[in-house]
Parts: structure tokens; sequence; C-alpha cells
């Protein structure tokens, strides 16, 4: 056991933890109305640059020429950059984690794949001069076709968005082109089922709009290194990716971040961290580089958009029986954390119900839209929308009331769960309970009397026999390592096969050091089991 | 390029400064008085984060050429307060939790200021309309209101 030595602070805080229900002040409001809250855009320092990005106005296209002779003689520039001078210019964000394949460039060098996408960044003593440079930038495009739609993209012959995952599918595991739950057996539950419903649902990009655009200051500092004033909602992760991609070791940044005008997701994918970075090192200055508005719109991150189909069979007595779920994430052009959302959209399904036969199958495509990324429970934010919508549709279609239908279906203590874990904790039926109760819903006594400690486990906690599928070709070349992992690549691990074996000791962990960073936590991404 | 002279007041405190034309009173205030107060969110009128008051009239600096300010009086949140003392305004806004990010916290104060200036009682639905032109992507408004309503409250007590 750790101790902790709570004496030393004994006077300066106590251990009553009672806060709910209590008003807090936040510690930075003082700042905030006062005006004295520090964002990154607030650092004014002596004879800071700005720089300005020229971006893609195609959706798709050849860069045949990039012409930035008469840019370079254009007043007040300081430096034009180019992709050829960003020493690692490509990168996924989830390398970190060693999670998908290096597939986006800071700068495009041979091709664009979405409208917005940066090409030449210029490095001038004022915002109005780098504009006025890149008015002087000429680039022969040569269009191409474009893909906007997730199962177009999916089609063969379609337009392939990304050469690094050539079917526009994120690729997990080396194998598999999306991500698998199988439970039981649907087609058998489907033929049991008294009724069937088979509903689509879809849901648009969404951008988080937050009121302070993204942005950096990278600065020279006295001791060699780069003081960096960031909007990143994930300094260290930010720190980290400006490393790999500047190739330089990651102590060569102080990050100076925290203080945020509003992100809800949008601010973790290093958007201007390494660009602004690189001018500060190519310049010997202050590089500022903040998004207007439009780029905020254009080029930063939205949430992706999700299509969902979701075929559900229900008795009449209003018991699901088997929920079958085909998903597709728009990724945009680049993975950045779409493939993550997927994984845990696929750990959420069937969503909070017990279901003794569910069938899930969800894909994260590549389109020539703006690549997506995180927003606010993102991966299950969409899915619970279809999933709640389809719950009031079954609910109506057994003639059901949609609040005891919920708690009917609910998970409770000691059910099993499609990914065969047993369900600990449940709260669902006392939620709805509860949510009833204040919106004056009525519920008949004996729904009232329901409980998630009470009646699970039994024949609720059952794995119903599940059809093997035959297992796809493992590619003879394993996934590329990225470039920032310098070690040799580590064996892959099989998942282990579904056998029912006996308890046995747990299996060995990967040996210390790893080659990855922060791998255990994000282990269900690899396959390998969490504890 | 040939700079403008400038003079107006900031706060109350006389300022001068030379412009480029074309600047906009936000960069002015930010960059060359120094001013952080104001916050640019879209630079196109759009957001409010920037809004200041002009000769008491609350105004978006980022459409405002700088040149046109020439002896006018400016106020912006850096002036809100009274020595160490908050504005009933500033009180009101942490009492009521009116801000989580901040960045929208600026205008909205003046916004609401420049209302409680003209008119000391006013209506929800003059609040409403009053800080209609400033986005918060944050808190949700209803905070916002019931904070500048409290500061109507206690204004006129202290009155
Ligand atoms: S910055 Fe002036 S209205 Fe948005
Ligand atoms: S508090 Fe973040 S925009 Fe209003």
């Amino acid at each position: 056991m750790l101790e902790l030595r709570k004496d030393i602070f004994a006077d300066e805080r106590d251990d009553n933890l009672k806060e709910i229900g209590k008003g807090t002040q936040r510690q930075d409001m003082l700042g905030h109305v006062t005006g004295t809250s520090t964002y990154f855009d607030d650092h004014k320092l002596q004879g800071m640059l700005h720089l300005k990005v020229l971006r893609s106005p195609h959706a798709h296209a050849r860069l045949r020429r990039i012409d930035t002779m008469e840019a370079e003689r254009s007043p007040g520039v300081r430096r034009i950059i180019r992709g050829a001078d960003v020493p690692v210019n490509l990168n996924t964000l989830l390398s970190l984690i060693n999670f998908g394949k290096d597939d986006e460039p800071s700068l495009a060098v041979d091709k664009v794949r979405y409208k917005g996408e940066p090409i030449v960044a210029i490095v001038a003593d004022s915002p109005r001069e780098a504009f006025e440079a890149m008015a002087k930038v000429r680039v022969d495009y040569e269009p191409l076709p474009a893909v906007f739609d997730v199962e177009d993209a999916l089609k063969p012959g379609a337009p392939v968005v990304n050469d690094v995952y050539p079917k526009n599918t994120f690729v997990y595991h080396d194998v598999y082109d999306h991500q698998k739950l199988r439970f039981g057996d649907v087609e058998r539950g489907f033929a049991e089922a008294d009724h069937v419903l088979e509903q689509r649902y879809q849901m648009s990009p969404i951008e988080h709009a937050p009121t302070e655009t993204n942005g950096s200051i990278a600065a020279p500092d006295t001791n060699g290194r780069y003081v960096v004033y960031t909007s990143t909602q994930a300094l260290f992760f930010s720190l980290d990716t400006s490393a790999k991609i500047l190739d330089v070791p990651s102590n060569t940044f102080h990050f100076i971040g925290g203080t945020v005008g509003g992100g809800f997701g949008g601010k973790v994918d290093t958007l201007t961290e390494p660009l602004a970075i690189l001018g500060a090192m190519l310049t010997g200055r202050p590089v500022r580089y903040q998004l207007g508005r439009e780029e905020e719109m254009q080029f930063g991150s939205p949430r992706g958009a999700e299509r969902i189909y979701i075929k559900d069979g229900v008795m009449r007595d209003g018991r699901i029986v088997a929920r079958k779920i085909r998903a597709y994430f728009d990724s945009g052009a680049y993975t950045r954390l779409s493939s993550y959302a997927v994984v845990k959209c696929v750990a959420h399904l069937p969503g909070p119900y017990t279901i003794p036969n569910v069938h899930g199958d969800v894909y994260c495509v590549f389109t020539n839209r703006t690549p997506a990324t995180a927003m606010r429970g993102f991966g299950v934010t969409a899915m619970d929308f279809a999933l709640e919508c389809q719950m009031d549709k079954l609910a109506h279609l057994v003639g059901m009331d949609p609040m005891e239908f919920r708690i009917l279906n609910a998970y409770r203590d000691g059910d099993m769960k499609a990914h065969r874990r047993e369900a600990k904790n449940t709260a669902l039926i006392e939620c709805v309970q509860v949510a009833a109760e204040k919106a004056k819903w009525p519920l008949r006594e004996e729904v009232k009397r329901m409980s998630s400690r009470k009646d699970g486990g039994g024949s609720r906690a059952a794995i119903s026999p599940t059809p093997l599928e035959p297992a796809p070709q493992r590619a003879a070349v394993s996934q590329q390592r990225t470039s920032y992992d310098r070690a040799p690549p580590a064996t892959i691990q099989q998942p282990s096969p579904p056998t029912p074996t006996p308890p046995a000791p747990p299996p060995p962990r990967p040996q210390a050091p790893s080659p990855s960073h922060g791998a255990a936590r994000f282990s269900s991404v690899f396959g390998t089991r969490r504890r | 390029m040939t700079k403008t002279p400038l003079q107006f007041r900031h706060n109350g405190r006389d300022v001068a400064v030379f412009v480029d034309g074309g600047i906009n009173l936000l960069v002015a205030l930010r960059e060359l008085i120094g001013d952080m107060t104001p916050k640019f969110g879209c630079g196109q009128g759009g957001c409010g984060a920037c809004s200041v008051l002009i000769d008491g009239e609350v105004h978006l600096s980022c459409l405002t050429l700088a040149e046109t300010v020439n002896g006018r009086s400016i106020e912006t949140l850096d002036g809100l307060k009274d020595g160490p003392n908050l504005h009933p305004l500033q009180r009101a806004f942490m009492e009521q939790f009116a801000a989580q990010c901040g960045y929208c916290t600026p205008g909205m104060l003046m916004a609401a200021k420049a209302l409680l200036d003209r008119n000391p009682s006013p209506t929800r639905a003059e609040v409403i309309e009053a800080i209609s032109g400033n986005i918060c992507r944050c808190t949700g408004y209803e905070p916002i209101i019931n904070a500048v309503l409290t500061a109507a409250t206690s204004g006129r007590a202290r009155a």
C-alpha cells in the first residue's frame, strides 16, 4: 500500500470529499471575469512573425507543380515552408501508442485528399503580408475523382483516397478491414423472433466551433530549446507529436498551455504546433500560427459522420433476442482518431441491454472529406442515438411503454455482456426509474420494484453457442511500424482463440521496456487482454 | 507603409499609437496597446468575443477600423474593475457560474455593461437581446442571463 502523508496537508484540506450537490467555484473563474486568464494568443513576443497556410481548393487532386518563386520575393516574407522542409512529413496521431500507420503529411507533397489540406506555409512579418504572398503561389492541380460517401468508398472501383490504406478502410491487427463482435447466433434469433425491425440511421459531421480557434506560438528559448504556447487540449500528446514530426528529442520543447478557449475534442489533433515550431526553427524568431474561423471549419477536424444499420429481433413479450449492427465511420481523408472511435463503438455494442445474440461489424472508412476526430463521447454518441431511436420503435412495435421496455431489457448484475464479461455495478434500471419519476411518467408498480441487483445472472449469464467464421489470411508483410518507433518491431500477439479452457495463470505481459508509449492503457486496440 | 497617428481614451487613460491603414481596433488594442482582454473568435462579426464599448455603446472591435476611433473613448474588460473591487457584473458572473472556458466572457461582460449603463433594470427579454450578438459555446446562456439580472438587482441595491 502506498502511504499518503496526509498529516502534512492536514490544515489545507480535510478528507470530506462530499462535493455532490454543492456548488464549487472554478479555480480559474477570477481570471475569466477579469480578463486575466492567459490564452495562447495573449502572448506578445518581440519580433513575432505570422504563419499562414495555403490550402487545397480541391477535394482530391494530384499536385503537378508548386511554384513559390514569386511568393518568396513578396514584401515581408521571411520563409516559405514546403513538404520537403518537414523532417518527418508523414504521421498518424495514434502512432504514439503504436496504433495505425503514418498516413497524413503536415504539408501535402504529391496529392491533396480533402478540401482545406495544407500545401505551403508562409512565414511573414504580418498576417497581411503572408496573405499577399500566398496569392502569388502557383499550384498546378490535376483534379481527381473524389468519393464523399462511406458506402460508395467501399464499392469496387471507388477512388483510392489514401494510398496507405488502398481499400479505403483502416486495417486492424494487420488483417481486418473492420471491427467485429460475435455473440451467439443472430440468424437463429431472427428466425425465432415474433418481429424483426431493420432501420438505417445517419449522423452528419459536427463542428466543435470552439470560440477560440486552434493555434500556437512557438519561440526560440534562451537555452536552445523552444517554448510553445498552445491551445491544445492534450499538452504532452501534442509535444510528443511535434517531436516526432520535427525529428528531435521531446525535451527540445517547453509546451505551455492549459487555458483553452473551448475544445470539446477539437483541440487534440496537434494541428498547428509542428509548423509553428518549424517556422521558429527556420527563421530563429517567434512564430504565431492561428487558424481563422473558416480554417477552423474546413481544416479543423469535426466529429465524424456515421451511418448505422440496425436489425433487431423482438418477442411479443418485449424481450430483444437478436441485434445485428453494421456501421460505417467517416474518417475523412486521414485516420486521426477515427480508428479508435470504432474500437470504442464496438466495445459499446449492443448498448446497455442483455441480448443473447449480437452481431456487430463496424468500419473506419476513408473519404475525401475533412478528417474527423474526437468530440465528446465520440464512437458512442451517434450509436446511442441510433440504438435509443430503435428502442422506441421496438417498444411501439410490441405495444409496450418505452421506459418499461428499456427496464425489461436492461443489463442486470451478473448478466453476460456481448464481450463475454460479466455485467457489474449496473444501474440503467434505476436511472430509468428516476427519469420516469422526474418526468412524472407513470410506471407500473411491478416495474418500479425492479432492480439492477435482482434477477440477473442465471440463464442471462450464459454464452449462447456462437458459429465460427473462417479467419481472413494475415498479410505476409507485417504492419508498418511508425518511424517514431525506432526499436525493432514487436512481435504481434495473436488474439487468443475463444476455446473454453480452464482458468490458467495470467498470460505473460509484454516485457518492459516496451517500444510503445502508454500501450497498456489502450491495450484493447491491440486485442491484448486488459485487466 | 505610412502609419497614421491615432489618439483615444482607453479605459479612462489617454493613449497614442501609430497604425497601419486598414488595421482593425481589435489588433490595435491587443498588439499596440497591449490590452489582451478583447478576444479574436472569428474576425468577421460572428461571435462577439471582441466586443468593446465605444463612447458607451457596444461595438465589435474586429469590424471597426482603428482610425475611426480617433478622439473617442474605448472601454474594455480591463477597465471594468474599480481598483481592486470587482464590478457587480463580475461578481454575479462568478456567483452564477456564468463562464467555463472564459473566452466569450470579456465580450459578454462588455455587452452586459452597455445594457446596464443605459437600463439599470432590464427585463429578461432585454438581457437576451443585449447579449444576442455574443456566442458562448460552453456555458449555455441561462447562467449568463441570470448573472446579468442578478448584477442589475445588486447594482440597484447599492445605488
Ligand atoms: S472576433 Fe469580432 S465578432 Fe468574432
Ligand atoms: S465560456 Fe467558453 S465560450 Fe463561453
